[in-house]
């Protein structure tokens, strides 16, 4: 009680104030005690507390706050009174339990009021915000209705002047109007004017002219010294119905002239412009037609049909008599197709578009993502080849160029190496190759020197059987032909000598003989030249031999001049089949055959003359 | 390039006869034919008055002379120097005189146009025609010769009558739709005639021999029309020139407008050729380049060209392609202008002393020699196109083209501005 006291404020203006009120209703002081709770600093609420209970009036305080209290709800300040007379006491518990919770209140009240004056100032600066916009705002407004003002006169003017145009263009209209009536008025005018004056003018001709030409002008006349001939020497005809039809029918040949004239013109066009039209169209399906072809074996129906119709049209092609059509079907035949070539060549390049941007698209989806990942791959593979690949080549070059400017010896006999070991190997490969050929030749001239051999043998017996015949022959007729028994010493010669070359020479040599002796036995020698590569068996040549040596003396004449020529020509096939035959032998005999030609062509040189 | 002594001359009447072997000149009253080759005068012919006009009968045998102020129409026999013939309108008076195709009629026009008198020379009927319409070209012989076209005028109505030449009957006559006819003209293949209308309406009809209608044309209306018309020789083009300042080639299926041809102020296309006429000193009267109606008309020509010219240019248009070929700026305005009958080669004078020629591959001018000046009013082409003669006022002479070669200090290349 005594800090009550103590606390009194030294500022006591309101404190006289409040304690000149302490005399008042409770009531009063309530109000009093509700406004100043309404102050925010608790201070004042001590002082004046303080200044509510003095010394004297402890009992009337308390008893006022009892009062107070209890209707306010709270528990009452006094204990419970046993008696009614008896004076209540002042329960403390109660006290320090009111002022504890008053306390609490006070907290409360001080919170909810920091609360309030925080929101307080937050909405004042929203206020101040707010205002400062709604200031801005009408300003804005005040600009914008000036400039709408300023707007709604230009309108007004615009529109004033608009309407003055309008006026002016209506008034230039009617001007217009009235210059057009007025010129169409003078025009009508003029040309009334005209007419009338053309007809006074007309008028006045007429008179000058029965004026002129009716007095029998004695001046108008020809003085001619003698009538010329007419230029195309025929003489006047008299004018009748028939000249006049005649004219008539000049007139329309002539017309009908020029219109062939023209029409011609336009044919040999029209023929021009279908050659050009069918020279495209043909071009048009031999562009087309490859490319179709393919389509085909997909078997695409479309393209099957397309490919029938262009046929068709190929077919109509060829008839050359379409010129002769009429102009309507030949059109219709021509523009039909070409349309459709046309067609089908829009639809081919629309595809190859299709295809194209399919294609594009196609490199969005996922398997195909995979295969331009390798295909990307491999170009980078191929690429960093193609750089190495370069690299080496520049290297190369340095090195060739190296080479070119400074002769490095070392260089130059690696280069040689280099282009030496390229040699080597394609001379090796050569080598083989000759060596096969080689051992072919060995195994075919095996074959032949065996197939000698048992020639040398047949002959051999032959030889022997023929000398046993001769021998017989011989004591048979005394008289033989000179000839013959040197063409027979000539054979005897080839019995010695069972060379396969020889055989050959000697077989040769008659051949050609041919030209210069007339004689039985070359040519028999040429046949027999002639059979021997078609039947090379020994036996069938001993025959023939045999048989010709027995008809020698009776056949030679007859067949000489037949077989010269053919003997030529025999001569060519032998001379081939021979070389034929050689070939495979050695070359040795190949070698014997050129040497034979050469003899051969020598003979026949010395032959010639 | 050689020129011949200059001779006297009256009138600018000076004119090759149709087989190119004569050239008949008039001075005063006289009248001289001379070989065209030698220059020596074969004939002289005395008429009554001052010549005004003279022509050559197709056949080159006559020759007219007409002596319009005596209303008298003289003509020489080339073959016999004693005959003669006179004709004499009287007091009918005479405006205009020409032969017939056949070269043994003559047709005269009378003052005011009030008939035209048909002159035979075989025998002595004479036939009138009545009505003709007095206007800038209102009688056209086709080229055969075989039909003459004639404009009349009756009843404020134009017509249009067409006679046959051999023996001037009527064969066809028929009313043409125009306001006031000023000129017809045969198409070279003698089958169309086109006629067009006075110079205050475009409007040009086509019509054919038989008196049909083909086609009308008009390119615009309220404003001045048609100038000249021209027919190229194959028939195909019909160039029609007009105060627009524009030439509009009409085809002949069609009769629709091929092209359109203006003379642009400035020309940019770096493909035409433009020659300027300059002095050394290159002070140009560009200024004075006016643009006033375009004069003269349009003449396609055997090289499928056309030309027309303003006072002082020419312009040829190369009708295969149909574009501007080329424009010859002159100095002074170009008093006449001729193409070659034989190749494309066109003559111009401008009234001065020189001689200019064109052809595709360049354009130079000639100097022509002579005491004086020589001033160039008027040419024109010998049949073969190897000379032409070179009129003044006084006097004329040839012009020998043939060696080419020997073109001489007097020739001056002009050059090509592009």
């Amino acid at each position: 009680m005594g800090d009550w006291m103590t606390v009194t404020d030294p500022e006591s203006k309101t404190i006289s104030q409040y304690t000149s009120e302490t005399k008042m209703s409770p009531s009063s002081l309530y109000s009093q005690q509700v406004l100043c709770s309404s102050i925010p600093l608790s201070k004042n609420v001590h002082s004046f507390f303080s200044a509510f209970c003095t010394e004297d009036n402890i009992e009337q305080s308390i008893s006022y706050l009892d009062q107070e209290l209890t209707t306010f709800g709270f528990p009452s300040l006094y204990e419970e009174s046993k008696g009614k007379e008896t004076k209540r006491e002042l329960n403390i518990v109660a006290v320090l339990n009111c002022m504890n919770e008053l306390l609490v209140l006070q907290r409360k009240n001080l919170l909810a009021q920091e609360n309030v004056e925080t929101q307080n100032l937050k909405l004042g600066s929203d206020m101040d915000h707010l205002q400062s916009c709604y200031s801005k705002l009408k300003e804005q407004l005040e600009t914008s209705r000036r400039e709408m003002i300023g707007l709604q006169e230009r309108d007004r003017q615009l529109q004033c002047k608009n309407r003055n145009l309008h006026q002016l263009l209506k008034n230039e209209k009617d001007e217009v109007q009235k210059l057009q009536n007025i010129i169409a008025s003078r025009a009508t005018q003029y040309n009334h004017d005209m007419k009338r004056k053309e007809r006074e003018y007309n008028k006045l001709k007429e008179r000058l002219h029965q004026l002129v030409m009716n007095k029998k002008d004695k001046k108008i006349a020809m003085d001619i010294l003698n009538y010329v001939g007419r230029a195309d020497g025929k003489r006047g005809s008299w004018r009748t119905g028939k000249t006049e039809a005649r004219n008539e029918d000049e007139m329309y040949k002539i017309l009908l002239n020029d219109y062939e004239y023209r029409q011609k013109q336009i044919l040999m066009e029209n023929a021009e412009l279908k050659k050009v039209l069918q020279q495209m169209k043909k071009e048009m399906i031999s562009l087309l037609s490859p490319q179709k072809k393919k389509p085909r074996e997909r078997v695409d129906d479309s393209t099957g049909t397309v490919i029938s119709d262009v046929e068709e049209d190929a077919g109509e092609l060829s008839r050359e008599s379409m010129w002769d059509l009429s102009c309507e079907t030949v059109r219709e035949q021509l523009t039909n197709s070409i349309r459709k070539q046309w067609r089908i060549l829009k639809s081919h390049v629309e595809k190859l578009d299709n295809q194209v941007s399919k294609v594009h698209l196609e490199g969005f989806n996922d398997e195909d993502v995979i295969s331009r990942q390798d295909h990307e791959q491999e170009t980078e593979k191929l690429e960093l080849e193609i750089q190495q690949c370069k690299e080496m080549i520049k290297t190369q070059q340095q090195l060739l160029q190296q080479l070119a400017t400074a002769y490095d010896d070392d260089t130059t006999s690696l280069l040689r190496d280099c282009y030496l070991l390229e040699e080597k190997e394609r001379l090796k490969e050569e080598w083989s190759l000759f060596k096969e050929q080689k051992k072919n030749f060995e195994r075919e001239r095996r074959s032949f020197t065996e197939a000698a051999i048992r020639l040398g043998l047949e002959r051999k017996a032959f030889e022997e059987e023929r000398a046993s015949w001769l021998k017989q022959q011989f004591l048979n007729m005394t008289t033989f032909d000179h000839q013959n028994s040197e063409n027979v010493k000539l054979f005897s010669a080839f019995s010695g000598s069972s060379d396969w070359d020889n055989l050959i020479v000697h077989s040769r040599q008659p051949q050609k003989k041919p030209h210069s002796v007339s004689n039985g036995s070359p040519v028999c020698m040429s046949k027999l030249t002639k059979s021997l590569p078609a039947s090379p068996s020994t036996s069938d040549f001993c025959q023939t031999r045999s048989c010709i040596s027995e008809h020698s003396s009776i056949n030679v004449l007859n067949i000489t001049a037949e077989e010269i020529k053919p003997n030529q020509v025999g001569g060519e096939c032998t001379n081939q089949k021979w070389s034929v035959a050689s070939r495979p032998g050695s070359q040795e005999g190949c070698y014997s055959g050129c040497s034979l030609s050469y003899t051969n062509s020598h003979v026949e040189k010395d032959d010639l003359p | 390039m050689n020129f011949s002594e200059v001779f006297k001359l009256s009138s600018l009447l000076c004119k090759f006869s149709p087989d190119g072997k004569y050239l008949a000149s008039c001075v005063q009253y006289r009248l001289v034919v001379r070989d065209v080759n030698t220059l020596q005068i074969l004939q002289l012919y005395t008429c009554l008055d001052q010549i005004q006009h003279i022509e050559w009968s197709a056949d080159s045998l006559f020759i007219l002379c007409a002596m319009y102020k005596r209303g008298l129409v003289q003509v020489w026999s080339l073959e016999q120097p004693e005959w003669h013939c006179k004709i004499d309108e009287g007091s009918a008076g005479l405006v205009a005189s020409c032969w017939s195709p056949d070269g043994r009629h003559i047709l005269n026009t009378t003052e005011f146009h009030l008939r035209i008198t048909v002159w035979s020379l075989c025998t002595k009927s004479v036939s009138y025609i009545k009505y003709p319409k007095a206007c800038l070209q209102g009688i056209t012989f086709t080229r055969d010769g075989r039909y003459m076209a004639l404009a009349e005028r009756r009843d404020c109505k134009d017509y249009v009558s067409i006679f046959v030449c051999s023996d001037w009957q009527l064969l066809r006559h028929f009313d043409t739709d125009t306001q006031d006819l000023t000129g017809i003209e045969w198409a070279p293949n003698g089958c169309v005639l086109a006629v067009w209308d006075t110079c205050l309406e475009y409007k040009i009809l086509l019509y054919s021999l038989d008196g049909r209608l083909l086609s009308t044309y008009s390119a615009y209306e309220w404003s001045l029309g048609i100038k000249s018309v021209a027919w190229s020789p194959s028939s195909q083009f019909l160039a029609v020139g007009s105060y627009d300042g524009k030439v509009r080639i009409l085809n002949h299926v069609t009769w629709k407008m091929i092209t359109e041809f203006g003379h642009p102020a400035a020309i940019n296309d770096p493909k035409i050729v433009v020659y300027k006429e300059a002095e050394k000193s290159p002070q140009l009267g560009l200024g004075c380049l006016s643009f006033p109606p375009p004069r003269a008309g349009a003449g396609p020509l055997p090289s499928s060209e056309s030309k027309y010219n303003i006072p002082n240019a020419v312009w040829v248009w190369d009708i295969q392609k149909l574009r501007l070929f080329a424009v010859l700026e002159q100095l002074s305005p170009v008093r006449a202008f001729q193409w070659d009958p034989q190749q494309p080669r066109l003559a111009i004078c401008t009234g001065g002393s020189r001689l200019y020629l064109w052809s595709p591959a360049g354009c130079m001018s000639v100097q022509v020699p002579g005491e004086g000046d020589f001033a160039v009013l008027s040419l024109c082409w010998h049949l073969s196109g190897d000379s032409m003669a070179l009129l003044s006022k006084d006097h004329f002479c040839l012009c020998f083209l043939e060696t080419e070669a020997v073109v001489g200090t007097a020739c001056r290349q002009l050059g090509g501005h592009t």
